[in-house]
């Protein structure tokens, strides 16, 4: 499991630049970043290998913004990889709430994954073999 | 207790004496005011023409232009030097509205002020602790010998210095608060910084607030803040009319009782000033029909309301007012619907997860007006599906309260502007619209 940082904004020029300059301010790096929006406003998702400090940074620079625990798992470059961890999630009786890719650079590619039930999840992922990545792993 | 008992008259025995005093006004006016005497002249009534109170109609309005086109003693009835008291409104546009007081107006202010004092609860054995500005504002001042006049212990301590008020306020014992509702709460606020719990560590049972609005929502708050045994009515007045004592709540809480038979109150359309039959909500008109300095006719207070007749639980007959919902000048007419901030206001703060701070916008498309609220979210959250739970509460609130569909938008903290001073939340577009459809 690690942490997300997640911040509310609104479709406006120049909102995404602000965001990035309070982080790059406080020294954050961007892992990964998903941007979901509706007409009027959007959910930037970031994993950072310093969330707190990021949320931190951004709570302070007046964004709406939390930490949301998710899980980052590895995934092979073979095609049905990623089924075969929905599977499992979907007949635990889990709901994935989004997803979205982060890559390291190398041969595998993860997803980030937010579930409904995190403790369940935790559990599941556990019990399945299936291997997360914790927040040491996003350290520089 | 009831203080007069003119508050007590029969509907006859008041229209009685309310047509005495209005055609005593109106004739003095017309002989002593230049101003008025030229208006009146204009609309073609002569004194003699105000033979019923329904022909109150016929007179013109007075209005805060006529005021300051006046300034400062132009509208006076008296010579200067029967005046006594001198007050001033703040005057935030333009020149200060200027009223002065006869000896005998400062005895019926003081009457009218016992009397809104009564109704909310006060009593001689109260200590009054008086937190509005001392100065060219009449608040203070008319709460201050209306409270004195009826026995309780006037504690003069005007605005500011938090600390020391609630220090006051522990030490004498202070039981009854006349404080705006924000004022009220601010101090509440403070009180609870340095230690001191007012429902517990104060005594005070009775808060008269007014010069502000207080919507339900704010009663509430004060309520939380102060204790739910304390009784907060609202009053009502202006500088223009005489100051604070033209109307107050009862413990009733349903409506605000005018002192009608020194203030004559009409319900008017504002736009096209044509008398509403009671019941109906528009701007209050009222004329002062016991005054000696500055009797004004037809006074158009802007204030939005409607006026009940039915006698009150209570015991008093005197016609009530319904608690105010705002000013016919913030008012808007958005799809022939009346709006006003206020309404907007109660609903903003009524939703938990929006800051208190809103913008109202209004546009035209396709010949249809369109309402967009702004709103500050005000709690941390990684869920659309919650963003729009919140945007769907505060629609379907106003939509409630309003009548109308409004379009919400959600925006980070700190986004919207602040104020100072008379916050100005509202920003209607149709008109710019307008000309830009025209073209040049």
């Amino acid at each position: 499991m690690t942490k997300q940082i997640s911040v509310f904004i609104e479709n406006r020029k120049g909102r995404l630049g602000e965001i990035l300059d309070v982080l790059k301010e406080a020294g954050v790096n961007i892992l990964s970043l998903s941007l979901s929006d509706t007409a009027e406003y959007g959910l930037l998702r970031i994993i950072a290998d310093k969330p707190k400090d990021g949320k931190d940074a951004l709570s302070q620079a007046g964004f709406s913004s939390m930490l949301t625990d998710v899980f980052i798992i590895n995934v092979s470059h073979t095609p049905g990889s990623l089924q075969n961890i929905l599977r499992v999630i979907s007949d635990e009786e889990l709901n994935v709430e989004y997803m979205y890719g982060l890559s390291f650079g190398g041969d595998e590619a993860s997803i980030v994954v937010k579930t409904s039930d995190i403790q369940k999840a935790e559990e599941v992922f556990a019990r399945h073999a299936i291997k997360t990545l914790g927040e040491e792993a996003l350290k520089a | 207790m009831i203080w007069s008992k003119e508050e007590t008259l029969s509907r006859a025995e008041m229209e009685k004496l309310q047509l005495e005093r209005l055609q005593e006004t109106v004739k003095r006016v017309y002989e002593k005011v230049p101003y008025y005497r030229a208006k009146m002249d204009e609309k073609g009534v002569k004194p003699e023409d105000i033979q019923t109170l329904q022909d109150l109609k016929k007179l013109p309005f007075t209005t805060k232009q006529d005021m300051r086109d006046t300034y400062p003693f132009g509208l006076f009835a008296v010579p200067r030097d029967e005046i006594v008291r001198i007050h001033a409104s703040s005057g935030t546009t333009g020149k200060p509205t200027v009223v002065g007081y006869t000896r005998g107006d400062l005895d019926t202010w003081t009457d009218c002020v016992s009397r809104i004092a009564c109704m909310g609860g006060a009593t001689s054995k109260d200590v009054s602790q008086i937190c509005f500005g001392y100065g060219m504002f009449t608040g203070a001042l008319g709460l201050h010998y209306g409270l004195e006049n009826i026995g309780s212990a006037i504690v003069p301590s005007s605005t500011g210095n938090s600390e020391k008020q609630l220090m006051y306020m522990k030490d004498f014992n202070t039981t009854l608060l006349v404080a705006t509702p924000s004022y009220a709460l601010r101090l509440a606020e403070v009180a609870r910084e340095i230690g001191i719990d007012p429902k517990t560590d104060l005594n005070v049972k009775t808060a008269l607030v007014g010069s502000e609005l207080l919507t339900d929502a704010m009663r509430e708050e004060m309520h939380l803040a102060w204790g739910r045994d304390v009784n907060i009515t609202s009053n009502y007045g202006m500088s223009e009319l005489m100051g604070p004592g033209v109307s107050g709540e009862c413990l009733e809480h349903c409506g605000m009782h005018i002192n009608e038979d020194y203030f004559l109150p009409e319900i008017i359309d504002s736009v096209t000033g044509e008398v509403l039959p009671a019941g109906e909500k528009g701007e209050l008109v009222i004329t002062c029909i016991k005054k000696e300095g500055l009797p004004l006719i037809r006074y158009r207070t802007k204030d939005v309301t409607r006026l009940f007749y039915e006698p009150c639980a209570c015991g008093r007959t005197t016609c009530r007012m319904e608690n105010l919902s705002g000013r016919s000048d913030d008012m808007l007419k958005i799809r022939g619907v009346n709006v006003f901030p206020g309404q907007i206001e109660e609903v903003v703060l009524s939703v938990e997860e929006l800051g208190p701070h809103y913008e109202i916008i209004v546009e035209r498309e396709c010949y249809t007006d369109k309402l967009t609220v702004r709103v500050e979210l005000n709690k941390e959250t990684d869920s659309f599906a919650e963003l729009q739970r919140i945007e769907k509460v505060t629609r379907n609130k106003l939509k409630i309260v309003l009548g109308l569909d409004a379009k919400i938008r959600l925006e980070s903290p700190n986004t919207l502007q602040r104020f100072e001073g008379k916050a100005k939340r509202i920003k209607d577009l149709r008109n710019v619209e307008n000309t830009k459809g025209e073209g040049k």
